[in-house]
């Protein structure tokens, strides 16, 4: 599915990047640990966090992630995404909790991803 | 902050150079970007690339948290690539351990950062050919890291400049 529609799937707010929702989405990772996303998430998967701060934006960046969403109805403050360089990242907040999020994926045929393993 | 020159033509090299300061948390992950940009200019390939910013954003994040400051050097040859970090520190009083996945040493308010798992030097090695580590308790760290290139990675390195 596209970016497009997982905004929709979880009423999702664009931060930015909503020129690139047409990005296709097949595996996701949700995880708040910085070392966790380096480790075990392959690249072109979408990352799903609780975590707002700048280093969650460079590390979607160095793994080359389809996209963030955030969980919780969190968002990064206007500081940060104004002064990162996070053009090419797509940023998305939902209302739902983390659990929520990764099972309405799920069911609607996203899959969970490691990195060098097919899962 | 960022170095980057070419030396001799007939031995090409290239080298970026971060200079990493305690508790400075976001320029781990800035020399990580930085460093993925640079190396994507050479045309080196997307996992390459990903590995080598993967080893410089968890080298940097170390001096970060248990350094007192530090450096990183990251030097392209034809063949390879090596990450260099050195810092002034505590050091690592047992290497066995500190690459034990999920051994970690970090503060609380560093793992509230979603720093701190345990999983840093684990997860050089895994990006890494070869990994060296020279420590000294009370003195400081030497890391180097290792990537070997095949020649079809590499065809762009001998030429172009670059910019980061």
């Amino acid at each position: 599915m596209t970016l497009r529609e997982v905004q929709d799937i979880l009423n999702a707010e664009v931060i930015c990047g909503e020129h690139l929702l047409d990005r296709e989405v097949n595996t996701a990772f949700a995880c708040d640990l910085i070392s966790e996303m380096l480790s075990s998430a392959s690249s072109d998967t979408l990352l799903i966090t609780s975590l707002t701060n700048p280093h969650v934006i460079h590390t979607a960046e160095v793994m080359d992630a389809i996209g963030v969403v955030f969980v919780g109805g969190k968002k990064p403050s206007e500081d940060i995404i104004n002064d990162l360089d996070h053009g090419n990242i797509p940023l998305l907040s939902t209302p739902l909790p983390i659990f929520n999020t990764c099972g309405l994926l799920f069911s609607n045929g996203i899959e969970g991803c490691m990195r060098g393993k097919a899962q | 902050m960022t170095e980057l020159h070419q030396t001799a033509v007939n031995k090409p090299q290239l080298t970026l150079r971060f200079k990493i300061d305690e508790k400075d948390f976001l320029i781990a992950g800035e020399s990580a970007s930085k460093t993925k940009k640079a190396l994507q200019q050479l045309g080196l390939k997307q996992e390459i690339v990903k590995n080598i910013a993967i080893i410089v954003y968890e080298a940097a994040m170390n001096i970060v948290i248990h350094a007192t400051h530090g450096k990183i050097k990251i030097i392209i040859v034809p063949d390879k690539v090596i990450v260099l970090s050195e810092d002034v520190g505590e050091g690592i009083p047992d290497i066995e351990l500190a690459m034990k996945e999920g051994y970690s040493t970090a503060p609380h308010e560093v793992r509230e950062m979603g720093f701190g798992a345990g999983m840093g030097l684990p997860n050089i090695k895994q990006c890494s050919n070869e990994l060296d580590i020279k420590t000294t308790v009370g003195s400081g760290t030497t890391l180097t890291a290792t990537i070997y290139l095949n020649p079809a990675d590499t065809k762009q390195v001998e030429t172009g400049a670059m910019y980061v």
